[in-house]
């Protein structure tokens, strides 16, 4: 690269020269750069490529290879990186194939249950009155429903799959979003740009979606990051007492509910799955962060 | 009354709240005329109803409780009392609009003010954004927001409540109303950019003939602002006249009272305070509602409301006083 007007500042440097790649880089920590990261590691990529990227079927035992450790213990090779359980599955596998049934179950309950809550809560405090207390209490029958018998029940009615799963969880989470809603818009509702979008002949369905539902977009983004560890926590629950993803599947939250009887004679079984499940959390709670910021305009000071 | 480029008619409006304590007479006959280009003041003391009218001639009564009960509201014509939700919804902004009195809450916190404004122009028509955007900067011109196209993307925290309470005035005459409640709409500013907002709004007026209701407690904006004046207590209003004659000759104790209760550079005498409390809305006497407060008070004011009785033309005030027949009236004071 031995150009000689290269060093002159006012032409136009190639795109791979350092001080550009360096601007450009140092310009990315507006982005929330690190988890980003993480999660297109831990979830998205695996998700996407499971087939490519994955050593193993995730399904096949090998009963030879059973409960082998990491690759840097005493035992373990980099034939399973990260280990087998008990039946000789590699874990590593396991995990690349888990992501795609986290981000499934998490991805679609979250959007349903936080577009019913949301749509809900904001028609409640809305409106007030009657509608409100009709809302209100099927929040509160929907909150007071133990997770448990539900997630049994369903089972028991529809058999154990991944959409029984998401039904389970819509119907715990979208009262959540409703009752973030509702008292949001009842803060929201007394503003008086909502009078002046009356005043100004705006409909209320008009003023719901245009006025208030930006104004809560924040706290429902935050809760929705925040839902996204419950959601797989969820799943763990449920897969441990059978009422979730059947097995074989793999899935992080029964990994980690497998593990668990075998966590002191082999913790990687728990570690890993669990690990990936805390990164993807955190991650989402540092990006929530980040959003709220981005979506607050007083916060997006030029 | 019956002039021709009368805009705004309201006749009798009675607009009441029902609930547990009964009936609550917010609105209780009132009766007024506004023209074109004319700015009406309606002063009163708070909760004498002033917004309470405003927000019936608007059609926006808080519900369920409130109802205006009978009365006609005649706007171009028109008759909005008989009109339905929908055709309220297109009359509001069009043909009515309304300046709310806290610049500081009433745009949206998370829209840019180009969006807020051209968002007023969409709500009623449709168009392509490109014409949207230059009407908005044009809106945002006629308010006198210096440089308008570079404050469309700026968000309602960047900007003084001066600036904001223009905004808001430039949306609410985007669709070019005939008529504009302005409810206290300088309360929240400070007094050199209240005069400058003043000066606006009489600007737009000119420029515009647009009617303007004046709502306010403040006699020095009343005088700056109005041409005629309507003085409200405890729903109706007890006095009306050209803004001139109101502060020559007010007729009406109560309209004397308020006065007397507003400092003055040359008085040096204490200013009055009003003995009393205004009566309950729900629980109003059968005579004079100012009786118990008046200095002047007899027998028959405890008897019957008087009616609009004339002082000169167009200068009218409901007090006995001014009956042919009060000079015979028995001069028993009760208590």
């Amino acid at each position: 690269m031995a150009d000689i007007t290269s060093t002159s500042p006012l032409v136009t440097r190639p795109w791979y020269a350092p001080s550009r790649v360096l601007r450009s880089i140092w310009a990315l920590r507006q982005y929330p750069v690190l988890p980003i990261f993480i999660l297109m590691i831990v979830l998205v990529i695996p998700a996407i490529f499971a087939e490519l990227i994955a050593p193993y079927d995730p399904v096949e035992n090998s009963l030879r290879n059973r409960l082998l450790p990491p690759f840097w213990m005493e035992g373990g090779g980099f034939d399973h990186i990260l280990g087998t359980d008990k039946v000789g599955r590699d874990i590593l596998s396991r995990l690349i194939y888990g992501s795609r049934v986290s981000v499934i179950i998490a991805g679609i309950s979250i959007v349903v249950g936080g577009l019913i809550g949301t749509s809900l809560g904001i028609i409640g405090g809305y409106f007030g009155g009657w509608v409100d207390s009709l809302i209100m209490r099927a929040v509160d029958i929907s909150l007071s429903i133990p997770i448990i018998l539900l997630g049994l029940v369903l089972v028991a009615a529809l058999g154990p799959s991944k959409s029984t799963v998401i039904i389970v969880v819509v119907t715990l989470l979208w009262s959540r979003y409703a009752r973030l809603a509702r008292g949001e818009t009842l803060a929201v509702r007394t503003q008086d740009y909502i009078a002046r979008a009356r005043v100004s002949g705006a409909s209320h369905t008009r003023i719901m979606i245009h006025h208030v539902f930006p104004n809560i977009f924040n706290s429902i983004v935050v809760l929705a990051t925040l839902q996204v560890g419950f959601v797989i926590i969820l799943e763990a629950t449920l897969s441990f007492l059978g009422a979730g993803i059947p097995r074989p599947i793999p899935a992080w939250g029964l990994m980690v509910a497998d593990g668990r009887e075998l966590v002191v004679a082999a913790w990687w079984l728990a570690f890993f799955p669990g690990f990936a499940i805390m990164l993807v959390v955190l991650s989402m709670n540092l990006l929530g962060d980040w959003l709220r910021d981005k979506f607050d305009p007083k916060q997006r000071q030029i | 009354m019956s002039n021709n480029d009368v805009i705004l008619q309201v006749n009798d409006l009675h607009t009441y709240f029902f609930n547990r304590r009964g009936i609550t007479k917010a609105v209780d006959g009132i009766s007024f005329s506004l023209r074109q280009g004319e700015t009406l003041g309606i002063v009163g003391e708070s909760g004498c109803g002033k917004t309470m009218t405003a927000l019936s001639l608007l059609g926006l009564i808080p519900k369920p409780g409130a109802r205006i009960v009978s009365g006609e509201i005649i706007l171009d014509g028109e008759d909005l009392v008989q009109k339905n939700k929908q055709e309220m919804r297109e009359i509001r902004g069009r043909k009515i609009s309304m300046i709310l009195q806290d610049p500081q809450t009433s745009l949206n916190p998370v829209f840019s003010i180009g969006n807020q404004v051209i968002e007023a122009f969409s709500i009623n028509e449709h168009g392509n954004r490109k014409s949207m955007i230059n009407r908005a900067v044009e809106a945002l011109r006629n308010v006198r927001v210096a440089a308008p196209e570079s404050r469309m993307k700026d968000y309602p925290h960047q900007m003084s409540g001066g600036m904001k309470q223009r905004v808001i005035g430039a949306i609410s005459i985007a669709s070019s109303p005939q008529v504009i409640i302005a409810d206290e709409p300088t309360t929240a500013l400070d007094v050199t950019i209240q005069l400058q907002y003043l000066r606006l709004l009489k600007e737009i007026q000119s420029e515009t003939g647009l009617a303007i209701i004046f709502i306010t407690h403040d006699f020095g904006i009343v005088a700056r602002m109005c041409d005629r004046v309507a003085v409200m207590y405890a729903g109706r209003i007890v006095e009306t006249a050209d803004v001139r004659n109101l502060f020559n000759k007010p007729s009406h104790p109560y309209t004397q009272a308020l006065m007397g209760s507003v400092p003055q550079m040359d008085r040096t005498d204490r200013l009055v305070a009003i003995d009393g409390q205004p009566p309950a809305l729900w629980d109003l006497p059968e005579g004079c509602r100012f009786a118990d407060r008046c200095s002047h008070v007899r027998q028959r004011c405890h008897q019957g409301y008087p009616d609009m009785l004339r002082v000169e033309d167009d200068h009218l005030a409901s007090c006995w006083m001014l009956d042919e027949s009060w000079s015979n009236t028995d001069q028993e004071v009760t208590e």
